[in-house]
């Protein structure tokens, strides 16, 4: 069976508001990743909206492939919360490993400046039971932040750990012209912002965006005739958890370790073999538990890895490049294909300032909900 | 109906489980078990999927608990921006179910430990709602 590669990647400017139609914003994704591709758009055999459809528009699809000249080809939506492109890159690999397609299009979208920070909260808290959970107020910072204080009662992680998840990425966040937020911050400027849900402070927290992603994936053999550095597909695994009543643990996404697993297993490699990672940091905390959960530190040795630097550029593993979900904003249903698109150029050799010397080996570990859905991608050059 | 009477914010109105609410009314937590393999919900859920059959029973959650994680909210969504700050919780009790619920605002913050008792207990909220609640266990 042929393999699958990456041949395109594009993002557009992620912001708190883009001043453009969700077309129009696609469409700024779309361009960056057909650039230099020996194809058009009529050998796009189908496409894949990824999006939670914060904006106005229901089935936002056809608009879309519209706009992008995707018509007659297919068209479809799938929404997995804030895990949505990296699900739609699963699928677009199984499409194509059917035989089905030769080539498809994954499509991150998400606008979330219609809505004030308040109506966002309540819709993305409408994300959980609404029956059980959202009755009691939950959002997404509480969820997380119930995480985080159990990692720190069981393994006494402080908030100034937490907060040098948010210094390093900011750090890299500067180097990045696409992210929302380009500013280095100090520990003091994380630790004395508002509290939001405690144990997360406003700066431990990531921020709603404008933004769109774009993959597009081929078929092994014409992969190679269409890009210069077809990106291959090495391991994919994926996993769902329950709501917070039922869950076993409070200190893991049980969902992440399990589509880590699977996806090691299938590209058969190790955590260790990791060149570059992309996290999914919607939060401070998820990132520490993404180190754990991924492999990259032993349980309650996450903070540990931040602590010595670990995953800057020059550590062991570095992690969160671009600036992570916490500085580039974070359009839900963009996110899973911004991810992609940083590992895509890491392991081109077109990272620039970012790039990690001789990356032959990437990840991406992309997150919906509280740990609800979990999607680890295994690139390999 | 019935659920619309549960919770400050109440997004489902008609569930097999409205008794939850009346039981509620009357001062009970309750949870439900299979009559045929014995599983224990927490939400409460009148369909087994492990056997997939529907014979389920009541049952309440009236044994201690401890606290298993919570956050202080000091920010609430659209529905509770006069509530915050509010303590969401997470308990575990011996009845084998754990129970994520609003933790009792006369607990001072440094009060809350993790793995201190609790038990779980009817509330009712203004506007003849009803809700469930993390109290302090002595």
């Amino acid at each position: 069976m042929q393999d699958v590669a990456i041949v395109g990647v594009g993002q557009s400017r992620f912001s708190r508001n883009c001043e453009m139609t969700i077309k129009e914003l696609v469409f700024e994704a779309y361009k960056e990743a057909m650039d230099g591709l020996n194809m058009t758009n009529a050998d796009i055999g189908a496409s894949i909206l990824c999006s939670s459809l914060y904006d106005n528009q229901r089935s936002a699809e056809s608009p879309v492939a519209e706009y992008l000249g995707l018509n007659p080809q297919p068209t479809f939506l799938i929404e997995n919360a804030c895990a949505a492109s990296s699900t739609g890159l699963r699928v677009a690999w199984s499409l194509i490993r059917s035989g089905l397609y030769r080539i498809v299009a994954v499509i991150g979208l998400e606008k979330m400046s219609g809505q004030t920070s308040r109506e966002a909260a309540e819709m993305m808290g409408r994300a959980y039971d609404v029956t059980w959970e959202s009755s009691f107020g939950l959002t997404m910072p509480g969820g997380y932040a119930i995480h985080a204080r159990a990692h720190m009662a069981k393994y006494g992680t402080t908030e100034e750990q937490l907060a040098k998840v948010r210094v390093k990425n900011s750090f890299y966040s500067t180097k990045n012209p696409k992210a929302t937020f380009k500013k280095q911050l100090g520990l003091e400027d994380i630790l004395q912002s508002m509290p939001v849900a405690s144990p997360l402070k406003m700066l431990d927290c990531c921020a709603n965006a404008d933004g769109a992603s774009m993959m597009i994936l081929a078929r092994g053999d014409v992969a190679r005739d269409i890009a210069k550095i077809p990106i291959w597909i090495a391991g994919l695994g994926s996993a769902s958890n329950t709501g917070i009543s039922r869950r076993t643990t409070f200190t893991s996404f049980t969902c992440a370790k399990r589509a880590a697993e699977e996806a090691y297993k299938m590209a058969g490699i190790g955590p260790d073999d990791i060149n570059v990672a992309e996290v999914h940091d919607c939060f401070t905390i998820a990132e520490i538990l993404a180190y754990e959960d991924l492999g990259f530190a032993e349980r309650g040795e996450g903070p540990t890895l931040i602590e010595k630097k670990e995953t800057y550029l020059e550590g062991r593993i570095p992690v969160n490049l671009d600036g992570g979900l916490l500085c580039k904003g974070h359009p839900i249903g963009a996110t899973g294909g911004s991810q992609i698109r940083t590992i895509v150029q890491q392991l081109r050799g077109e990272a620039g300032e970012i790039q990690v010397k001789d990356a032959e080996i990437g990840l991406t570990h992309n997150i919906g909900g509280i740990g609800h859905y979990a999607n680890v991608t295994v690139l390999r050059r | 109906m019935g659920f619309e009477k549960f919770g400050v914010v109440s997004h489902t109105k008609e569930s097999k489980a409205a008794d939850f609410v009346t039981y509620l009314e009357k001062g009970k937590v309750m949870a439900v078990s299979c009559k045929k393999c014995g599983a224990k919900y927490f939400p409460p859920q009148m369909d087994c999927p492990k056997c997939v059959h529907s014979e389920t029973e009541w049952f309440e959650i009236k044994g201690r608990g401890k606290l298993v994680s919570y956050s202080i909210m000091n920010y609430g969504p659209s529905g509770f921006e006069d509530k915050a700050p509010y303590t969401l919780a997470v308990g575990e009790f011996e009845e084998g179910v754990k129970v994520f619920a609003t933790l009792d605002r006369a607990i001072k913050e440094d009060e809350i430990k993790i793995g201190m008792p609790l038990k779980v207990v009817a509330v009712t909220l203004p506007g003849e709602k009803v809700s469930f609640e993390l109290k302090a266990a002595g």
